[in-house]
């Protein structure tokens, strides 16, 4: 009988299997996208991308405060209809400029300027660019970008 | 403060934050960051063009 321990192993017929390598989770994984998400930006500016972090927060921003300047309205928390829903979901993506736009209470919007409509939708699109630009940031902590 | 804007010079803002952080964010080099953001420019440029031709023709 063969010894067990010195016997050699019989080749696998079955095929290997490609290992899953799992992101791991570091501080920065976990502190970039929540200050991303805070200040947009700051994500990339914490991990030393400079230019990048500036381009995003001035991009997200000025779009932001161009949407409330043009009259836009900011969503708040709702479970009525389905846009204004996802309104809010929108609006939530900036992060910090949403929080002080409600504390502050602006953003009330207009319904008498077809502008204001526009400034509305400004403010949607620029919490929605933030959730991309707070992914971008992860995937750097991560190492998946460089 | 209230600014008002032509429909035209917002689409034209709209475009560029929204190409500078697609840029950004889908491309890792920065020479492809930067065509890709102009690519997208272009595209969104492009499309309010097609669009405000389409509106004039359904207008017709």
């Amino acid at each position: 009988m063969a010894n067990p321990l010195t016997a050699k192993p019989k080749a696998s017929l079955e095929p290997e299997r490609p290992s899953i390598v799992q992101p791991q989770i570091t501080t920065m994984s976990v502190l970039a996208p929540a200050l991303g998400w805070l200040i947009p930006g700051a994500g990339h500016l914490i991990q030393r991308r400079w230019i990048r972090g500036l381009l995003l927060m001035a991009s997200i921003v000025t779009m932001f405060l161009l949407g409330l300047t043009m009259q836009g309205r900011v969503y708040k928390p709702n479970g009525g209809d389905i846009l204004d829903i996802l309104g809010f979901i929108g609006d939530l993506g900036s992060g910090g400029l949403y929080i002080i736009t409600r504390v502050m209470d602006w953003g009330q919007g207009a319904i008498a300027h077809a502008i204001a409509d526009f400034g509305t939708k400004f403010i949607i699109v620029a919490g929605l660019l933030n959730f991309i630009s707070v992914a971008d940031a992860y995937h750097i902590a991560i190492g998946k970008k460089p | 403060m209230t600014i008002e804007l032509t429909h035209f010079s917002a689409a034209l803002l709209f475009a560029v934050f929204a190409s500078v952080v697609f840029g950004i964010t889908q491309r890792t080099t920065a020479h492809d960051q930067l065509r890709y953001g102009l690519y997208c420019f272009a595209m969104f440029v492009g499309g309010v063009f097609v669009a405000g031709w389409l509106m004039w023709l359904v207008r017709r």
